[in-house]
């Protein structure tokens, strides 16, 4: 092979190469992700002195409460 | 587990603010930030007024957690949204990114600028010790550690506003709809906690299928 026609096909793969390189390109939608938090850690609400680590009455205490707000189970 | 949500029922909010006064209250919010307000619209327009008790919703998928560029946002396991505000430096994403505009900003300092951040905490306080006074200045009381509900849906007159374990809320909203027979809207529902009917992602809706014609109409 010439060099001339060495050099035609390199330049021939170089366009190739940036013409096909727009093939490539992603759809840039924005894809919202949560970070991970970087702040100090949080205890749990029954993590204290009231329930003392007992997650059961703390969800019972809770769903008990929530029940105040349904006037149809009060007396009337 | 319990997941922790609001629901305002616009049947019944009858715009009294007690909400809005409860929350100011319980945690001594300084003037200026309203971590709750009730919101009106149609006003003074015979049956079409109603009116909406608005704070944060502690979204599924909270917008303010993605867009916040120092992550100071955390949820616990009970599904509330809190934050450090060791971490906020006052950007206001937060606020752009919220469809409810929950997050307020105190004025601080020289020239106004804004301080950190402060919303609703689904009375849950914040990343201090429970029941401390320093979560007690810096977020507010910690009611759910002491096996209350938030103040504001346990102070509502009318009952309009509930907050609580999703499961229970839905059951006493199934119930009083039952029994009144309209309103069954949970304003605010799908834009915090998603559409249960939504396709998964990726997957277009489908479009529904069109009416037959009625015989001897009109195509």
């Amino acid at each position: 092979m010439s060099k001339g026609k060495g050099v035609m096909a390199t330049v021939v793969a170089l366009a190739a190469a940036f013409t096909l390189a727009g093939c490539g390109e992603r759809p840039q939608v924005i894809t919202y992700k949560s970070g991970t938090y970087q702040g100090k850690p949080d205890s749990r609400p029954w993590d204290n002195a009231p329930f003392k680590g007992d997650q059961r009455a703390w969800e019972l205490a809770l769903k008990d409460r929530a029940q105040t707000q349904n006037e149809y189970k009060r007396a009337n | 587990m319990a997941r922790m949500k609001f629901l305002c029922d616009a049947e019944r909010c009858i715009e009294c603010n007690s909400c809005v006064t409860a929350c100011k209250n319980e945690h001594e919010v300084p003037w200026g930030v309203n971590r709750r307000r009730v919101v009106t619209i149609n006003d003074g327009i015979e049956k079409a007024e109603k009116s909406i008790s608005v704070a944060c919703m502690h979204c599924s998928d909270a917008p303010c957690m993605a867009v916040c560029p120092v992550d100071c946002f955390y949820k616990t396991e009970q599904g509330v949204v809190l934050h450090d505000k060791d971490l906020c430096i006052g950007c206001g994403y937060c606020f752009y990114a919220c469809p409810f505009g929950a997050p307020q900003f105190p004025q601080s300092g020289a020239f106004s600028m804004r301080g950190k951040m402060d919303k609703c905490t689904f009375c849950a306080g914040g990343p201090e010790a429970d029941n401390s006074n320093e979560e007690r200045v810096r977020y507010g009381r910690n009611r759910l550690a002491e096996g209350k509900l938030p103040a504001c849906a346990e102070m509502c007159s009318t009952k309009a506003l509930l907050g609580g374990d999703a499961d229970v809320l839905s059951d006493i909203y199934r119930e009083r709809v039952l029994r009144r027979g309209k309103g069954g809207e949970m304003w605010g529902w799908a834009t915090a906690y998603g559409r249960p009917d939504a396709p998964p992602a990726g997957q277009q809706p489908q479009a529904p299928a069109a009416p037959a014609p009625a015989p001897g109409g009109k195509s």
